[in-house]
């Protein structure tokens, strides 16, 4: 095996720290699995489980959203950004005397004029430094290099064109192994000249060498998962409104941590948190690309603060491809091994991780390589072991999420590829070589070899259901006749696990903010009600399915509860949406607010009713007398009482706060099967059918899960073929444009057939497990085993993805293949 | 650079103004008319969400300049509703969850209203060709292929019932 | 992205449009569709100091037959070609590009005229032209003249037009009987240019091919014809082997470029197919 970390450098080891949570009242530790979705109220209340459509739509479909770039302030300013054109560079001088020059110019920021503030650098979510403007060098193609601010976006765009910078070219450093040899140091600013960043390893290292040495079988394969982009169709921007009278500075922005954001901002400006607001209005997606700070927010908040006027700040698209956080560019040697009866019992990798000019992932502090370690998947495995090393290079600082949950998907994509090998090699079909090798039913709570305790699953029901969707032994037969023929058509299978809902605040923190995350409800006297998150919803449809859980647990109709997430002002501190932990944390949250708050009520009634607490019960929507439900208070009775008729040893209102900390992550999974017909004259791959059983747990609207599944599939079906950020030997981004960088349309997105099991997540207040990012994980393996499988009788043992034509057509034409 | 007095109606109003010659009509319908439902996500002319009809027809508004539209009858998402009444299309999109975060929304709106302007009865192949200059991000695109045709079913019963 | 400053002018006739390039030079550009040239000022790739706008030129946009050929007005939106009769039931090459042509919304401005006066080999009309054996007309200030379209891309994105003229139309014989023709682009995905593309016509009699034309898409500098391609095609009944033949003539012809789309290896590979599987759906509607 390659080993790519230097011994002699300090090793980071995941030290994670077993204390068991409280699993709250309400959550069973006994689960079976269903594919009933429970529905228990009726359909005016609109609780969990009924296909409710959403309270957000009225306002995008009649062109009603406010997003960052509709903000429109009185005497509003606009920031344009120079940037490289080179990957690596000394900086030798800013000419921007022609620019100052023009009409309706203000200032042009360089990074010297932020030094003066000490806000040429931040740091970065992972405790890394990143440049906010360069004093000395670019390390990256289209990194910033200075701003101007002008009255008008068209002014301020003339005005770039006139700034003229001297560079001096060094070295561009592209590939990450060449990287590790430190020829050329990417971060000449730190105290120790070189380009590794960190090691990492995860899993006893001895037992899994030993379990190699007595195996039967191993397949092993070098695979990169590729740099890619979330590319959200809004792009990220910000409007910066800073009040001199009242010393406020009020920021607008493209961000799905808006409370993480203002710390930081507190923290990097000096700035009194207090006197900081971030508003988080309806953002254009995210998918993990709207977490971080980019420079050009604290520019644009820098220009609002001396100039003393709002400034707006919109990327357009090339910046936002070429500049913003990128997702995974892992390097991974993996080796999976099996014994003599086939079943997989080792799993070994060294991986290397291209962050680029800075660490800037977006990972809980202790985990610098993510939830990777969750690799072993959906299999029973003794032993793993995982080595990994990760090194600067100059491309923009990542990486972040691309809707996956924390390098959930390398790891899947990994262990998925190797089982499928496996399975090949050894002849068996790779559906019951799955079956075979599943952590079962009856064994969770699973205790994987890397630590992780799995709280729920029935993988065998999942793949199950769906081979029976899609027909998969017919469609076998059909794969057999067709190959008599010359045809190629593939099936592929991938039944992954997830791991979301970051997270126990004993192991999970963001710059050491613990994971949690929270809800405010406050019911008025009428018995409407408002709700308030530290989530940020980017379409997942918080509005809806938050007042839905709200209306689960107090009977108050989902259309009666305004949902308000995104102002730091208003709303209670969280972490924010990303690595689908909003429904884990913020959705628990919102039941245990719910719960107390039901607590009150029973006072409440109690009082009204003149009896005692003990003797009522609840049902949907009110509190009533055991065994005479006509002698009750509803919901509405008691919030009007809370405020007009409330008990005298009782505070008056109905509201409560819930911060919730979660006993455990979630474990959501699935299984998808893939069937493809391969081109043999041009190598294209048509996806025929594409079957996905997703279990997220309990379902809080079936509409909206069978949507983010749709969305997940499609930002999986991407990677898989399409998307790729390449970069020539300079540097130079070559994919910086949608022309280029190449987004799936309706035509190239086939129509995705869905279906679910439900095994609740034990620990959970209402069972749910999240499912956004469940199937852009689960999707490229599925895929890729698809266009193996329909190879592998060709030789053809693996392709990397994005798995285009050209890279089938070289497979086909290296066996001999052609048309 | 040459300045151009010009009368655009939108969604049926007349608005004159005078404008640069490279004001792009997208930033025309978003900055002076303050009609911020149609949207930019590239400057390539790949993404569609800034798609409005311009006589009837679904453009891209970021790929033409204001200038042009002088004379011209264009319509934007804020003009799809009437009389408080949801056309069938925004219908079709709020009941079959048509949308997740909405930025593409308006493009997608406009560009199956011309869709089924041409072709009241598509099938579901013909909807995926024809809203394929529009990108979406969130939705996997199944839901809005159903969104469209529950509208082109609603419309063409309403044709029947009229 | 925002375009550099321009003076913009909208002539109501061809003779004023004339006189503005005579006027402005090298300075002005034509903006016809504008679906190339807009995107590429607003990267400022393309800075013109002028832009001449033929937009509301009346007569420039028409589909009609006439002395045995299509005449295509230049400022034919290319979503005229979807909708139009005479084209989808006659001019099956030409239906076969339309469908493919970018994307259906960009397809409602852009213009045959446009396509084709810009001379980017990765654009899908002059191949398609040049398996038709179309005629460009062109007016100018000495009037009109006719280029044939053997003779009109001279260079990447260059052509002979001169300076101050204008592509007006388009003419394309009508198929004789025992012709078909058919396009087929591979392209990474809606909305892309072509990774290779092929645009046959054929005439076949008696079970030979009598007259073949071949142009292919993005696999030159200059957009060309595959002529060792169709002759190994006439004169021949087309077999197999002769199709392959023609094929890997096409494919040692071409001179494409690496780039995202591929290899110069997949894109010559790529090409043998294409015109292969061209040829047989040319043949099929010929026969």
């Amino acid at each position: 095996m390659t080993v790519y970390h230097d011994p002699n450098k300090p090793r980071h080891v995941d030290d994670r720290v077993e204390v068991k949570h409280p699993v709250p009242e309400g959550a069973s530790a006994k689960v079976e699995t269903t594919e009933q979705i429970a529905v228990t109220t009726p359909p005016e209340v609109c609780g969990m489980g009924h296909r409710m459509k959403r309270k957000e739509d009225p306002r995008f479909i009649q062109g009603r959203g406010q997003y960052v770039d509709d903000v429109k302030l009185p005497g509003m300013l606009y920031m344009d950004i120079v940037r490289s054109p080179y990957a690596h560079a000394k900086i030798l001088d800013i000419d921007a005397s022609a620019a100052l020059e023009m009409d309706g110019v203000l200032a042009v920021i360089t990074g010297k004029d932020l030094e003066a503030h000490g806000l040429h650098w931040m740091p970065t979510l992972m405790s890394d430094t990143q440049m906010v403007l360069p004093t000395e060098k670019v390390v990256y193609y289209a990194q910033e290099v200075c701003a101007v601010i002008a009255t008008d976006r068209y002014i301020a765009a003339d005005a770039v064109e006139n700034i003229f910078v001297d560079y001096d070219p060094l070295d561009a450093v592209v590939d990450p192994f060449k990287a590790l040899e430190d020829e050329t140091i990417v971060r000449t600013d730190k105290e120790v000249q070189t380009n590794r960043i960190w090691h990492w390893e995860v899993g006893d290292q001895a037992a899994t060498d030993e379990v190699f040495a007595n195996a039967k079988h191993v397949v092993k394969q070098y695979m990169h998962i590729p740099r890619i982009h979330v590319a959200s169709i809004e792009t990220c921007g910000m409007v910066a409104n800073y009040n001199p009278a009242t010393e406020k500075m009020q920021i607008y922005m493209t961000t799905q941590a808006p409370h993480a954001i203002r710390t930081v901002f507190a923290l990097v400006t000096g700035l009194p948190e207090h006197k900081i607001q971030i508003i988080s209005p309806d953002i254009g997606g995210g998918f993990g690309g709207k977490v971080p700070v980019y420079p050009g927010y604290v520019i644009g908040a820098v220009a609002s603060l001396l100039l003393g006027k709002p400034v707006k700040w919109i990327e357009d698209r090339s910046e936002n491809l070429q500049a913003d956080s990128f997702a995974r560019d892992y390097h991974l040697e993996a080796e999976l091994a099996a014994d003599e009866n086939g079943k997989l019992v080792g799993l070994r990798v060294n991986g290397l991780a291209d962050h680029g000019a800075a660490d800037a992932a977006a990972n809980p502090s202790k985990f610098p390589a993510g939830l990777f370690s969750i690799c072993s998947g959906s299999y029973d495995i003794e032993a793993t072991h995982v080595n990994f090393d990760a090194v600067y290079t100059t491309k923009p600082p990542g990486g972040v999420a691309y809707r996956c949950s924390f390098r959930v998907t390398e790891a899947v994509h990994m262990i998925e590829r190797l089982t499928d090998m496996m399975a090949h090699d050894l002849g068996i079909d790779p559906a019951e070589y799955r079956m075979q090798n599943f952590i079962q039913p009856e064994q969770f709570p699973y205790k994987s070899a890397t630590g992780w305790e799995y709280d729920s699953g029935n993988y065998p029901a999942a793949l199950k259901k769906a081979m029976d969707m899609i027909g998969y032994d017919e469609l076998r037969r059909e794969q057999a006749e067709k190959r008599e023929r010359g045809e190629l058509m593939g099936i592929g299978i991938s039944s992954f696990t997830e791991v979301v809902g970051a997270g126990p605040a004993k192991d999970y923190d963001i710059l050491g903010i613990k994971m949690f995350d929270s809800a405010e409800i406050r019911i008025h006297p009428t018995g409407k009600a408002i709700a308030r998150f530290g989530t940020k919803s980017q379409g997942q449809g918080h509005e809806t399915t938050y007042a839905q859980i709200i209306a689960q647990e107090l009977g108050i109709p989902a259309n009666d509860i305004e949902v308000e997430e995104g102002d730091t002002d208003t709303a209670p501190y969280g972490l924010g949406t990303y690595a689908s932990r909003s429904t884990p944390t913020a959705g628990a949250a919102a039941a245990m607010a719910a719960r107390k708050i039901r607590a009150k009520a029973k006072k409440i009634a109690a009082h009204l009713l003149e009896a005692s607490e003990e003797d009522l019960e609840w049902n949907v929507n009110q509190w009533q007398v055991k065994g005479s439900p006509d002698q009750a208070k509803t919901i509405q009775d008691i919030a009007f009482a809370a405020y007009t008729n409330h008990p005298d040893d009782l505070e008056a209102g109905l509201e409560a706060t819930d911060y919730y900390n979660p006993p455990n992550l979630t474990f959501p999974f699935g299984s998808y099967i893939c069937v493809v017909d391969v081109d043999k004259g041009t190598g294209e791959v048509h996806i025929r059918r594409f079957v996905a059983i997703d279990d997220c747990g309990n379902i809080i609207n079936p509409l909206v899960v069978e949507g983010q599944v749709h969305g997940g599939l499609t930002m999986g079906l991407a990677p898989a073929m399409f998307e790729e950020i390449v970069y020539d030997e300079y540097g130079t981004c070559l994919t910086g444009t949608f022309a280029d960088y190449l987004l799936p349309t309706a035509v190239e997105s086939p129509k995705w057939e869905t279906g679910h099991t439900i095994t609740p997540s034990p620990h959970h207040p209402i069972g749910a497990k999240g499912v956004g990012e469940s199937p852009t994980v689960g999707a490229p393996p599925a895929i890729a085993n698809a266009v193996v499988d329909a190879l592998w009788h060709l030789g053809v043992r693996h392709i990397d993805i994005p798995i285009t034509p050209q890279k089938v057509w070289q497979a086909l034409r290296d066996a001999g293949v052609s048309d | 650079m040459s300045k151009h007095s010009i009368t655009i109606s939108v969604n049926g109003t007349d608005h004159s103004a005078e404008v640069d010659s490279r004001l792009l009509l997208v930033h025309f319908i978003r900055e002076n008319l303050d009609l911020t439902g149609t949207h930019i996500g590239c400057d390539t002319t790949s993404c569609g969400a800034c798609t409005v009809l311009i006589n009837g027809r679904a453009v891209k508004s970021c790929t033409m300049f204001a200038v042009q539209a002088n004379g011209a009858e264009v319509d934007t998402v804020e003009g799809m509703a009437e009389g408080g009444q949801l056309h069938p299309l925004q219908e079709g999109f709020w009941e079959k969850h048509g949308l997740q975060c909405g930025y593409c929304t308006p493009g997608m709106l406009m560009s199956a209203k011309h869709l089924l302007s041409k072709n009241p009865n598509p099938t579901e192949d013909e909807i995926r060709w024809g809203i394929s200059g529009n990108l979406c991000r969130c939705t996997g695109y199944n839901k809005i292929v159903e969104a469209i045709q529950y509208a082109a079913e609603k419309l063409q019963q309403e044709e029947v019932a009229a | 992205m925002i375009p550099g400053e321009f003076d913009y002018h909208s002539p109501q006739t061809l003779a004023e449009a004339i006189s503005l390039l005579v006027e402005h030079g090298d300075e002005a550009k034509i903006l016809a569709g504008g679906q190339s040239l807009i995107p590429a000022m607003r990267f400022r790739l393309a800075l013109p100091g002028t832009l001449i706008d033929i937009n509301r030129i009346d007569g420039l946009s028409y589909l009609r037959e006439e002395n045995g050929h299509l005449l295509i007005g230049a400022m034919t939106r290319e979503s005229a070609l979807e909708e139009s009769d005479i084209v989808q039931s006659k001019y099956h090459l030409l239906a076969d590009a339309a469908a493919v042509i970018a994307d259906p919304l960009v397809r409602n401005l852009a213009t045959v005229g446009g396509n084709i006066a810009h001379s980017d080999p990765a654009n899908d009309h002059p191949a398609v032209m040049l398996a038709y054996g179309a005629t460009v007309m062109a007016a100018g200030p000495n009037g009109t003249r006719r280029i044939a379209i053997d003779d009109f891309f001279t260079d990447l994105f260059e052509n002979s037009l001169e300076e101050n003229e204008i592509l007006t139309e388009i003419r394309i014989p009508t198929p004789a009987a025992g012709t078909g023709g058919a396009y087929l682009k591979l392209e990474r995905k809606v909305g892309d240019y072509a990774i290779s593309a092929a645009a046959v016509q054929l005439t076949m009699s008696g079970g030979t091919c009598t007259a073949a034309r071949i142009g292919l898409t993005n696999v030159s500098p200059v957009p060309m014809r595959a002529k060792n391609a169709e002759q190994a095609l006439v004169g021949q009944t087309l077999t197999d082997d002769v199709i392959e033949a023609a094929g890997q003539a096409a494919a040692a012809e071409c001179d494409p470029s690496q780039d995202l789309r591929g290899s110069v290896a997949y894109k010559r590979d790529l090409t043998r197919v294409m015109v292969k599987r061209t040829i047989r759906k040319a043949m099929e509607r010929a026969n």
